[in-house]
């Protein structure tokens, strides 16, 4: 297998559609694709004892978190016949409705690319030291914790 | 030697600071947090996981590099 260098998967920022669907025309001169899969976190307008999330502000322990994506793409490449995968994760302020996180994987037939992106996605969760701030409307915050 | 400690989220919140710089002779990961109990008492009572070299080791690991991150729980995705 090539080695793959660790690459920088943060942006500042909500991730915007033309980023979503430039990255998925860019995929047209790959041919040996025959499917695609991709998954996108949404900041959800929570409502925690009557107040409700407006954004969630995203901090990282940045240096470890990039090494953890490599690994964790190493790994998915190991486990599923992929032709290729991109995961962007926001930081900073990303309001309720926009995206947080794009998980984008390709491979020459569906069923790799249904068992890889939710793998995928319950390893960062679990996995990648990324913190979340929660705002609320009247500027109280709370800290989110993945369940 | 001369340790940096580094705090995010919730944990930055309770010390007020992202990171800081210790001369510590001690050699373990508790001897350290006992430390830091004692100058940060809300710490005691946070959820939180500690790093070294960018792995999460246990808190009885001995320290083996010159920055530890304490890691409250993760939020991504």
């Amino acid at each position: 297998m090539k080695e793959r260098k660790p690459k920088n998967v943060f942006q500042e920022g909500p991730i915007s559609s033309e980023f979503i669907g430039n990255s998925i025309a860019k995929h047209q001169s790959k041919t040996s694709i025959g499917a695609h899969n991709i998954f996108l976190g949404q900041v959800r307008a929570d409502e925690i004892d009557g107040k409700t999330v407006k954004a969630i502000q995203y901090t990282a322990y940045e240096d470890m978190a990039n090494e953890k994506f490599h690994e964790i793409r190493e790994a998915t490449f190991e486990k599923f016949n992929l032709t290729c995968m991109h995961i962007y994760h926001s930081l900073g302020e990303v309001k309720t409705g926009e995206i947080c996180m794009f998980i984008f994987v390709s491979s020459p037939r569906r069923k790799e690319v249904f068992k890889a992106i939710e793998y995928l996605v319950e390893e960062v969760k679990t996995k990648v030291p990324i913190f979340g701030k929660e705002v609320f409307e009247d500027a109280t915050h709370q800290w989110k914790v993945n369940s | 030697m001369n340790l940096t400690i580094k705090y995010f989220g919730m944990l930055a919140e309770a010390t007020q600071c992202q990171e800081e710089e210790f001369l510590f002779s001690q050699e373990s990961v508790s001897d350290l947090l006992k430390m830091l109990f004692v100058k940060y008492p809300e710490l005691e009572e946070k959820d939180f996981q500690v790093a070294q070299n960018n792995q999460i080791v246990s808190k009885d690991s001995k320290i083996e590099t010159t920055e530890i991150a304490l890691l409250p729980p993760f939020a991504g995705g």
